[in-house]
């Protein structure tokens, strides 16, 4: 009479038992839209592995905040955290996170896209696994840029965007010929100012560590970025971050938008855009005659802190969440266009992914970034928008408050420049550069 | 007899709870301390020793430092000004018997419940947004340009986000104190022929003097530590970084825990400057 659940029982304990034991991993994440599609497909993990999965979903900020404590003081809260390109090869180096050496054949690690891979190891060991990566580009209007009479190149210049965007501009109608990021903070605005300074031929430092500000690029960047933004800029810009300007462009205010490759599904989903099937895209754009563009590279990816007893548990949760088997789970339930992008080289040669009307452009933006030699002077750090020692988050965000403040126009540019060339010299002294 | 003994039984009934309230308060002060004249970079590696007073001297010199305090007193001075005078004005008019008196009180006081990270989104992208806010619309409808209200006043917008969730906490204080005030008094004034302005002047007004220095005094303590709104609507740019802004900087997005404690020893003795300045004038009040 019993047999039966007995032996359900019995068999629902082998099969726990098959898999090693069951652990409940804590996961800390952001909270993008990827990673909640991901948190919703949790139960497939759970069936295949028997572990449990406890999320803590954070904002991006809070979340780099929380991990980094966390990791700092050893405290051991999360046995997966979410970090990005910038966290990754700096905690990789203070060995502080597991090393992703030993993951499966089945995996398939080799095809991880190159600039991803390179950006979340170091010293050519791979600590952190992309969940999607991205770059930046331009996504326009092509409607007004057909009304505008002008035709956007695949690869425009600053100057080209400059016109297109005056041209655009119509404050009667409250179109902004371009909406870019001015909102303070480092991974807001500063990134942005930064990749556009590249694009000048800027860089922040040179190879001993001495600030550029005061060199005529950054002057010649920050001048045009502000001249352009008052010709055809949204009001109020300086508190634009990338939330702000993707809801202008979706209600159709905004004639251009150079940002993340990501938002390229936000703004062609017709049930959040008003103008989803009128978006072109096309490359971040370069200053005439300079050889560096604008364009971003950004992974959030997924780590083992050092010192987690589930290791063994966490590296399957990993391998099941930046798979090529999750990205066909997502396909199948969300469609194509949901897929988590950007990691692998795979999905663009998959024939379903190729007729994504942005996936060929994003692939083309994240081919143009270079980590490893962002500028066009030399310099002794790794990253595009950002450099990667641990005290670029502190610096650029109050560079970028500096900015904001131009934006503003509370102040010049070259009092700001001025301000953000002392800071940055007397922080890295004190760090002891 | 209370005897020696007794008075030891209740010392030593007490103790459990003064020891908890003096590590409550001992150990976190003492930390602060400590870290303040060590070099501790989490991301470098941790503690790298002692190094005097260089924490101390490189906070003071950073060029932020001048203006957060200048920043704070700002906030703190201005939130004091509008809590105050309309808490008094709000306080007047809750008093007058109207219909719904209940409904509107409760409806009063309903901001103080809302939590400032939320009041503050909902300020800055319901209210003062230059596109889609209320205020923009209104502006717009006006036929004026809307102001970009959290870049071009930005102290100003912390200053109303923030009063507006303390002012419910003044007119709560402030009418009960005028619910204590004995309406024969008034009534005899009034008899003698007093005007109103009079009225209000000479015998409301020193009847609340009590309570506004219990709300300038306790509300002090709390705006000195404001956070959530200046983080959550412009991350301490525009001049909205005030002393505690700086040293969240200098802790968490530096890494620097040597400088950010320092910081936090400085914003003691201000907390301190403050307080001593307001227990003067409170002092004389309380005395009467």
């Amino acid at each position: 009479m019993f047999a039966k659940p007995l032996g359900a029982a019995t068999a629902l304990a082998l099969l726990l038992s098959s898999g090693a034991s069951a652990e409940t991993l804590t996961i800390a994440t952001v909270n993008n839209g990827d990673m909640i599609r991901m948190q919703g497909l949790t139960a497939d993990f759970t069936a295949k592995t028997g572990h449990e999965v406890e999320w803590v979903t954070l904002e991006e900020n809070v979340l780099r905040q929380r991990v980094t404590t966390d990791i700092t003081t050893k405290g051991g809260q999360f046995d997966i955290m979410t970090i990005g390109m910038y966290e990754t090869p700096i905690w990789g180096a203070n060995g502080w996170l597991v090393p992703l050496d030993d993951l499966s054949a089945e995996y398939d690690v080799d095809d991880l896209l190159p600039a991803m891979r390179a950006g979340l190891s170091y010293d050519g060991t791979l600590f952190a696994a992309p969940f999607y990566g991205e770059s930046s580009m331009i996504m326009y209007r092509t409607d007004l840029m057909e009304k505008a009479g002008l035709d956007m190149p695949e690869a425009p210049t600053w100057q080209f965007i400059r016109q297109a965007a005056a041209a655009m501009t119509d404050r009667d109608n409250e179109i902004n010929g371009i909406c870019l990021r001015g909102k303070a903070g480092w991974g807001e605005g500063g990134a942005f100012i930064t990749v556009t300074a590249n694009s000048f031929g800027a860089r922040w430092f040179d190879e001993d560590w001495k600030a550029q500000f005061d060199q005529p690029e950054w002057a010649e960047a920050l001048n045009f970025f502000v001249g352009m933004m008052t010709e055809s800029g949204p009001p109020g810009y300086a508190t634009n971050g990338f939330n702000e300007n993707l809801s202008l462009f979706q209600q159709g205010k905004c004639g251009m938008w150079i940002d993340a490759t990501v938002a390229a599904s936000f703004v062609t989903n017709p049930d959040d855009s008003t103008v989803a099937d009128k978006v072109g895209f096309a490359l971040a754009p370069n200053s005439e005659g300079v050889t560096k563009r604008s364009n971003w590279l950004w992974a959030w990816a997924l780590a083992i802190p050092a010192g987690t007893k589930k290791e063994a548990a966490a590296k399957e949760f990993i391998e099941w969440a930046t798979s090529n088997s999750y990205i066909e789970l997502v396909a199948s339930k969300e469609g194509w266009a949901n897929v988590p992008p950007g990691a692998r080289v795979s999905l663009y040669e998959n024939a379903n992914y190729k007729d994504i009307p942005f996936a060929k452009m994003t692939l083309a933006s994240i081919l143009a970034a270079d980590p490893t030699s962002p500028t066009v002077d030399p310099v002794p750090y790794v990253g595009i928008q950002f450099v990667a020692i641990p005290e670029f988050a502190g610096i650029a965000t109050e560079v970028s408050q500096e900015f904001s403040a131009v934006y503003a126009g509370q102040q010049s540019v070259e009092e700001a420049l001025a301000k953000a060339q002392a800071l940055t010299t007397d922080a890295m002294e004190a760090a002891g550069y | 007899m209370a005897t020696q003994h007794a008075r030891a039984t209740a010392r030593l009934m007490m103790a459990p709870a003064v020891i908890l309230l003096l590590g409550w308060m001992l150990v976190p002060l003492s930390m602060t301390l400590y870290f303040s004249f060590k070099r501790y970079l989490p991301l470098r590696g941790g503690d790298l020793g002692w190094v005097g007073l260089e924490n101390y001297v490189r906070f003071v010199t950073s060029s932020a430092f001048w203006p957060s305090i200048q920043a704070t007193l700002i906030v703190v001075g201005g939130v004091l000004l509008i809590t105050v005078v309309l808490g008094v004005l709000l306080a007047l008019l809750l008093n007058q018997p109207i219909w719904g008196q209940g409904i509107v009180r409760i409806l009063v006081i309903a901001p103080f419940f809302v939590m400032p990270t939320v009041s503050a989104l909902v300020w800055k992208n319901m209210f003062m947004d230059p596109v889609n806010g209320l205020l923009a619309h209104l502006w717009k409808f006006f036929g004026a340009e809307p102001i970009v209200w959290l870049s071009d006043a930005s102290l100003f917008s912390i200053v109303l986000i923030v009063s507006w969730q303390w002012l419910p906490f003044a007119t709560l204080i402030l009418l009960t104190a005028m619910q204590s005030l004995d309406s024969e008094q008034l009534e005899a004034a009034e008899m003698d022929g007093a005007p109103p302005l009079s009225r209000f002047g000479y015998i409301i007004l020193p009847h609340l003097a009590r309570a506004i220095t219990v709300v300038v005094l306790i509300q002090t303590i709390f705006l000195l530590a404001i956070f959530a709104e200046i983080f959550v609507t412009t991350g301490g740019a525009f001049g909205t970084r005030t002393l505690t802004y700086l040293i969240f900087q200098r802790v968490l997005e530096s890494q620097n825990i040597g400088l950010g404690s320092a910081g936090g020893v400085y914003a003691i003795i201000l907390a301190n400057i403050v307080a001593i300045f307001l227990m003067r004038i409170v002092g004389k009040n309380l005395d009467r």
